[in-house]
């Protein structure tokens, strides 16, 4: 076995994970006679060789960046937020919806206005699953499941049914927001080749630094860890559980719904009907949890994830390799790294064992 | 020691995390039939050699020689098939198995695919008769008491056929006549030719019970010795390499007005069940007032409720002539309020988080370590580093995580924490558990400081010679009432332990 400190083991573990993935990736493709090397150059040919690519990469990651603090803030309290596709979906709907139906108004008003609504839409939603769990108890894995069904086919009905039809094209996709209301910069877009890249990655780099702030500089931020980590001690200290419950999963939301504003006023510019729960809801939540939860490291798994989205598109199109291969080619990659500690078990640290966390929680019993 | 063949002989054990060398260089020989009393401080290397002999944890340097053949004991198996087997402090018993199921568990007897319930149930019945070991093997874990738990562990090890034991601080969760008990059935399994180790830091019992005594300290046996010709002094000196003041020198108390009174209280507990059933009784400042019982007795919801974590039902509680009845626990603790839990590990602490932090964690939210939400870190720091010098917290540095602390260290961050607070009532709830001497005698003359500063001091504990040593008044709680009232100069051990049994004293107006 090597030995090394630990800060290189943690980075040669992460670097090996990757590589890992992407050959066992390459295994696969080499099973169905494709070829692997053109594979992955296309990949990230796509993904980062070009400004258009590129521009597309950061696109795709910011609403992941989003979701990703949503999962994280409600971790860090000791909640599974899973209806982060739920919120995202509310918070979509609802800046858009605001946005159409006010065409006119300045986008000084309109677009901060629309931005907050939808943080809104997003914190409510969660925020009904914390109140319940505080007060009742009910798990909120539970809850959040469904409550990705209940926005799923609400917005639909309300797209359908109550959505006047001035704001739509048709029942199943709205008309496109006014300028006034986009995150859209011009400059931006053309930069980076025409892509889809907009205003939201700015928000999302304050988002992470808010998230961090918030997390470690502030009374909020260290009640919410505190419950998280150690309800009993926390309460037996004073806090306050329910609210830190509540408050959390209305952190939680709102962020998730600010990915989905990001989703339809950058990417989009529209909400069209979703047949199933969002991907940058479920995406979001890979992401926290490959980036440990920290701010850097959910950006870097944003990007991460982002890559591996755009670069597939771009294996399909110019190698030529089925979705479905794709998709167990990438699938592959994530699950290298998300199995990290295994990979580690292959380094020793200096001068200790590799099962010294164990170790330590045994002689730690001693008293 | 009627028979001097070694059974175990462990040589020059080093034990070596990561550069720190939790066993330096240790050896201890176990002989047949005797009972060896393993004592030391907490983190002077006790549990980690046991675990080494257990198979738990495998040893960096030495070698270990058992019934005269050197062996490896890579796991716990081949300690179990080697015949040691070990009771822990913690018992490892599932509540909702019998007492039959949790005996047999992992070493079921079967017939064909059916489990073969009447052959074990004859063994253990066998086994039980002979070590004299009395418990009902249909009964659930739950239902049966603590002693009769530590019992059931014991056949567990008897079955699975055992002759070398080790026992993990035994006695911690016993009262005195469950005590006395437990050291007859000790000395019965001695003289069946089983060799014990107990480890414990309890003096008084080495000399009721073991032949020999092995002391470790900071990794080091410091020395072997036979029981008889080995004072309690020498060996509390052994064992924490300085001189102890076992007496505690405690001024006449000078009591003031009345700070804490609780009036008839009621109090359920998680099952619903009342636990609390009409308490009464004062508390004064610069007294500390006792509260002796047996484990279950309503010694929890009795702090829960003074701290405001638990619902009162009817009664009051008055601290410093104000209401605090069902008020939230920032404003009981507000009025002056110190609590020192009896799990430090979950109320007391946030494990992962820094020495700073936890100590905290009472005062965050004010300023100066606050200011509109945001933390000033640095202030927090500044006071940690200031507390963890004045109360003697050993560490490498405030940010390091608590977790990483010795028992006996995080006692004192809690301590430190609570005490600084300068609160008028301190509730100190089993403020020792699992401390070494050396810690013990640090933290009873932390009290004995904030009572003679005229605090008020309740003190909740299950060991008997703490609140013997400590109080100014003793009351016995029993099924949530009072028992009896007693004065710890007119009292005995006997007598506390009938009221701690529920026998009334009497003549008492508690009934």
């Amino acid at each position: 076995m090597l030995k090394v400190t630990s800060k290189t083991k943690q980075n040669l573990v992460l670097i090996i994970s990757i590589l890992a993935g992407f050959l066992v990736g390459a295994v696969i493709m080499l099973v169905w006679s494709y070829n692997p090397l053109q594979a992955y150059s296309s990949m990230f040919m796509s993904a980062l060789g070009n400004m258009n690519g590129l521009g597309e990469t950061i696109r795709e990651a910011t609403p992941l960046i989003f979701t990703a603090i949503g999962f994280a803030i409600a971790s860090n309290a000791g909640f599974f937020n899973i209806g982060l596709p739920g919120q995202a979906q509310a918070g979509w709907l609802t800046s858009i919806w605001l946005v159409l139906a006010n065409p006119n108004m300045p986008k000084f008003v309109l677009l901060p206005l629309a931005i907050v609504a939808g943080i809104i839409a997003g914190a409510i939603v969660a925020g009904i699953a914390g109140w319940l769990r505080a007060q009742f108890g009910t798990n909120e894995v539970i809850t959040t499941i469904m409550f990705n069904y209940i926005v799923l086919y609400s917005s639909q009905y309300l797209m359908q049914q109550i959505m006047p039809s001035r704001l739509r094209i048709d029942t199943d996709t709205t008309k496109t927001i006014s300028a006034n209301g986009s995150l859209k910069i011009n400059w931006l877009s053309s930069m980076f080749g025409d892509s889809r890249i907009n205003a939201g990655i700015f928000l999302a780099i304050i988002a992470v630094f808010l998230y961090w702030y918030l997390m470690k500089k502030t009374t909020i931020g260290f009640e919410i860890r505190s419950v998280g980590t150690n309800p009993f001690a926390s309460r037996y200290a004073g806090m306050s559980t329910k609210k830190n419950i509540i408050l959390s999963m209305l952190l939680s939301g709102g962020f998730a719904g600010l990915g989905g504003v990001v989703q339809g006023l950058g990417t989009y510019q529209n909400y069209f009907t979703q047949t199933t729960s969002l991907d940058i809801g479920w995406d979001g939540l890979s992401v926290a949890l490959l980036g440990g939860g920290t701010a850097v490291g959910i950006l870097l798994a944003a990007l991460l994830f982002s890559i591996l989205k755009i670069g597939g598109l771009g294996m399909q199109t110019i190698a030529g390799i089925p979705y479905e291969i794709v998709s167990i080619v990438i699938a592959a990659i994530i699950f290298f790294v998300a199995i990290q500690y295994v990979i580690g078990l292959l380094f020793k640290d200096k001068g200790s064992t590799p099962d010294i966390e164990k170790v330590s929680h045994i002689t730690e019993g001693e008293q | 020691m009627k028979n001097t063949t070694n059974v175990i002989e462990m040589r020059h054990i080093v034990k070596d995390f990561n550069g720190f060398k939790a066993n330096n260089d240790i050896n201890l020989t176990l002989q047949k039939g005797e009972i060896l009393a393993l004592l030391g401080e907490n983190g002077a290397g006790k549990s980690t050699l046991m675990n080494i002999l257990s198979g738990l944890l495998t040893p960096s340097a030495g070698e270990i020689v058992v019934r005269g053949k050197k062996v490896t004991i890579k796991n716990p198996t081949i300690a179990k098939k080697l015949g040691i087997g070990m009771v822990h402090q913690h018992f490892m018993l599932m509540d909702s198995f019998t007492v039959l199921e949790n005996i047999i568990l992992g070493h079921e007897v079967t017939k064909g695919i059916r489990l073969d319930f009447k052959k074990a149930q004859q063994e253990i019945k066998e086994l039980s008769q002979r070590y004299n070991l009395n418990v009902d093997p249909l009964k659930k874990v739950s239902e049966i008491t603590v002693a009769q738990q530590q019992r059931v562990e014991i056949l567990k090890i008897l079955y699975r056929g055992a002759d070398i034991m080790i026992f993990d601080e035994p006695t911690a969760v016993l009262t005195p006549q469950e005590i006395t008990e437990f050291i007859q059935i000790l000395h019965g399994l001695a003289n069946e030719g089983k060799s014990i180790i107990l480890i414990t830091h309890k003096l008084e019992e080495i000399k009721q019970v073991a032949d020999r005594v092995s002391v470790i300290r900071a990794g080091k046996s410091v020395g072997n010795f036979k029981v008889a010709d080995v004072s309690n002094n020498r060996l509390a000196e052994l064992m924490v390499g300085r001189h102890v003041n076992m007496q505690l020198d405690k001024a006449p108390a000078i009591i003031g007005k009345t700070i804490l009174k609780v009036a008839n209280l009621n109090v359920k507990n998680k099952q619903n069940i009342p636990a609390l059933k009409g308490l009464s009784f004062n508390l004064r400042a610069g007294e500390i007032l006792g509260i002796a019982g047996i484990d279950g007795n309503g010694q929890d919801e009795l702090v829960q409720a003074l701290t405001g974590l638990t619902h009162i039902d009817s009664g009051h509680v008055l601290i410093n002539d104000q209401e605090t009845t069902n008020q939230e626990v920032r404003k009981i603790t507000e009025k002056g309020v110190s609590c020192i839990p009896a799990d430090r590990q979950k109320f007391g602490l946030i494990l992962p988080f820094s020495i700073a932090d936890n100590l905290a964690i009472q005062s965050y939210y004010k300023k100066p370590y606050s200011h509109h939400h945001v933390l000033n870190h640095d202030l927090i720091k500044q006071h940690a580093q200031k507390l963890v010098s004045q109360f003697d917290i050993r560490t490498t540095g405030v940010e390091s995580p608590v977790s990483d602390l010795s028992g006996g260290n995080q006692q004192k961050v809690i301590i430190a924490r609570e005490l600084s607070r300068d609160s008028n009532l301190i509730i100190a709830f089993q403020p020792t558990r699992g401390l070494d001497v050396g810690a013990i005698e640090y933290i009873h003359h932390q009290l004995l400081a904030q009572r003679a500063k005229g605090k008020a001091i309740l003190l909740i504990s299950y060991e008997l010679d703490e609140i013997m040593q400590l109080s100014d008044r003793i009351i016995v709680l029993h099924d949530g009432n009072i028992s009896g009232e007693v004065k710890p100069d007119d009292t005995s051990d006997k007598e506390l332990g009938l009221l701690m049994t529920g026998v009334k004293k009497e003549g008492t107006t508690f009934a």
